[in-house]
């Protein structure tokens, strides 16, 4: 059977009627937040963590988190600061052939800056290549590390994440 | 024996229990919490993800960070709090034996708050005992407190939220998640949760459990059965996974022991995990003056439970006229908000009318008790 209450991956019917994926036009436009939240839990830090109101609740907080993709300037903030880790930010105006995502990631070893690593997609499946363009681990992103991958335009739609790397040579850790 | 004389003791120092005290305490009373632990803080301290909820129930924010706020704003109440300390057993006037520091006690106080929280069930199935089998809490508390990773290959069985945290964070640890379990035909818990681990490679077996497992003096293999409907096995639908640890999520149940000796009232209320105790809606049981909160009153989470602490620990010192009957209903209009907030939403559901109808077999009690008097 289909959907998140089935395999963990969202459908394409639960994708296409959630309230928190922007357009194809503003994707194209550049950086915008990805909301893949599909369940009517109760949680809202998305919606106060944003300075530019682009993620709304409302006051019943198990409602869908709601992008006004206007407002959104793809800062990232929330990306980090999603218990669920179901926010990514997309941008498809990166060049002709690629686009970039930006994904919430908790594994140690951390890839560095331009290593090239496996992107995967929401069901753990490698789908390409992808490029390491910033690894971001701000005081206020409480212990979530952010990874950018620039990955061909075609794979944005559908890499949510990397593979972990193998545990070996870890220093520091 | 020694006598200690207060005017609220709480039980379990956890995150209901650590919320009353300091409820009580800021109020003015003198309250001692008890706790068998080394440490404070119950299962707080082993949440290392962040928390959902509302922002006012600091959702984002990692769990041992909010155990640490609260044990501090607790410190600074000025509640005393005794921790390798055992609470043995219970008297009808609510009195408790205690053993601390090797010596025993008697803690009379005027209001006792039981917070003792829940225990993990377990699954018997041929090689069960196997050393390698365990249940998911204590592998939690191996990686994330202890710092030990129980083993490198991993099956979880229970796709209930504890399932599939605990399975995120073992591969946080370090181990690979072989395979995440499920009897029934769905996922248990929160689909966000379930697709973080499916990120990272986990495929999900539902409508299976497991059959056998099988090692030569440790767990070496798993096998898996497909279950119809009625979860009767289907023949022929058996897998074999090469495992050396499988954790165990099949559900919590409440740590109800001391509330049974004092002589409390129950009800069986699955949804919670088994027998629950009647309370009001300030958390007082049918014995007067023994309060409950936390998971003890069924199974929850951490943020329900500290709200239920924070309303026992107010009523509590409301009867003791730490508090105005005006300032106790201000702040408990606030807990009730937050409370059904939490409570809300797909989820939310069925614990929401399972504390109603926990509530009102206390009110049916109440009514029928007074009917006879």
């Amino acid at each position: 059977m289909d959907g998140v209450k089935y395999t963990g991956v969202p459908s394409a019917e639960e994708l296409a009627s959630c309230p928190g994926i922007p357009s194809e036009e503003r994707m194209r436009k550049g950086r915008v937040a990805c909301v893949e939240c599909v369940q009517e839990i109760p949680c809202n830090p998305c919606e106060g963590i944003c300075k530019f109101q682009a993620i709304t609740v409302g006051e019943q907080i198990t409602s869908l988190p709601c992008l006004h993709e206007a407002k959104c300037t793809g800062c990232g903030l929330c990306v980090a600061n999603c218990p669920g880790l179901a926010i990514t930010i997309l941008d498809k105006s990166f060049s002709e052939t690629e686009g970039t995502v930006d994904f919430p990631f908790e594994y140690l070893p951390l890839p560095q800056k331009g290593e090239v690593v496996d992107a995967v997609n929401r069901a753990g499946e490698v789908v390409c290549k992808g490029t390491v363009m910033a690894v971001t681990k701000a005081a206020s992103y409480n212990g979530t590390a952010v990874i950018r991958l620039r990955v061909p335009i075609t794979c944005v739609d559908e890499v949510r994440s990397m593979k972990r790397l193998p545990r070996t040579n870890m220093k520091g850790v | 024996m020694k006598i200690k004389e207060v005017d609220i003791a709480v039980v379990g120092a956890g995150s209901a229990g650590l919320s009353a005290a300091y409820q009580a305490a800021l109020a003015g009373a003198k309250v001692l919490v008890l706790d068998e632990n080394r440490l404070p803080g119950g299962q707080l301290f082993k949440q290392i993800h962040k928390f959902f909820g509302s922002r006012a129930h600091q959702a984002g924010t990692r769990g041992y960070t909010i155990g640490h706020q609260l044990l501090e704003r607790v410190e600074k109440s000025g509640a005393e709090v005794w921790l390798n300390t055992l609470v043995y057993g219970m008297q009808k006037d609510c009195s408790l034996g205690v053993i601390h520091d090797d010596q025993h006690w008697t803690i009379k106080a005027k209001k006792v708050i039981v917070a003792t929280g829940a225990k993990e069930n377990y699954l018997a199935f041929p090689g069960s005992t196997l050393p390698g089998v365990m249940g998911a809490g204590a592998a939690q508390t191996m990686i994330n407190v202890n710092r030990v990773l129980p083993g490198q290959r991993i099956l979880m069985l229970g796709s209930g939220n504890v399932g599939l945290i605990v399975s995120y964070q073992l591969m946080q640890a370090g181990a690979d998640v072989v395979a995440l379990v499920e009897a029934a035909p769905n996922i248990g818990g929160y689909g966000v949760h379930a697709g973080k681990i499916r990120r990272a490679g986990v495929p999900f077996y539902i409508s299976h459990t497991i059959k056998a497992v099988t090692g030569d003096g440790q767990v070496e293999h798993v096998e898996l059965v497909q279950v119809d409907k009625m979860f009767k096995p289907i023949p022929g639908t058996e897998k074999t996974f090469d495992v050396d640890t499988v954790c165990l999520a099949v559900g919590l149940n409440p740590m109800t022991e001391l509330i049974w000796m004092a002589g409390c009232k129950f009800c069986f209320i699955p949804a919670f995990g088994g027998h629950v105790p009647l309370h009001t809606e300030d958390m007082e049981t049918t014995v007067p003056g023994l309060y409950v909160a936390g998971d003890v009153t069924g199974v929850e989470e951490a943020s329900s439970a500290m709200e239920e602490g924070n309303m026992a620990g107010v009523a509590a010192a409301e009867a003791l006229g730490f508090l105005t009957a005006e300032d106790a209903e201000k702040k408990k209009v606030e807990i009730r908000g937050r409370l059904n907030i939490l409570r809300s939403g797909m989820f939310g559901e069925r614990r929401r009318t399972a504390k109603t109808s926990q509530l009102q077999s206390m009110s049916d009690y109440q009514a029928q008790k007074g009917g006879v008097q």
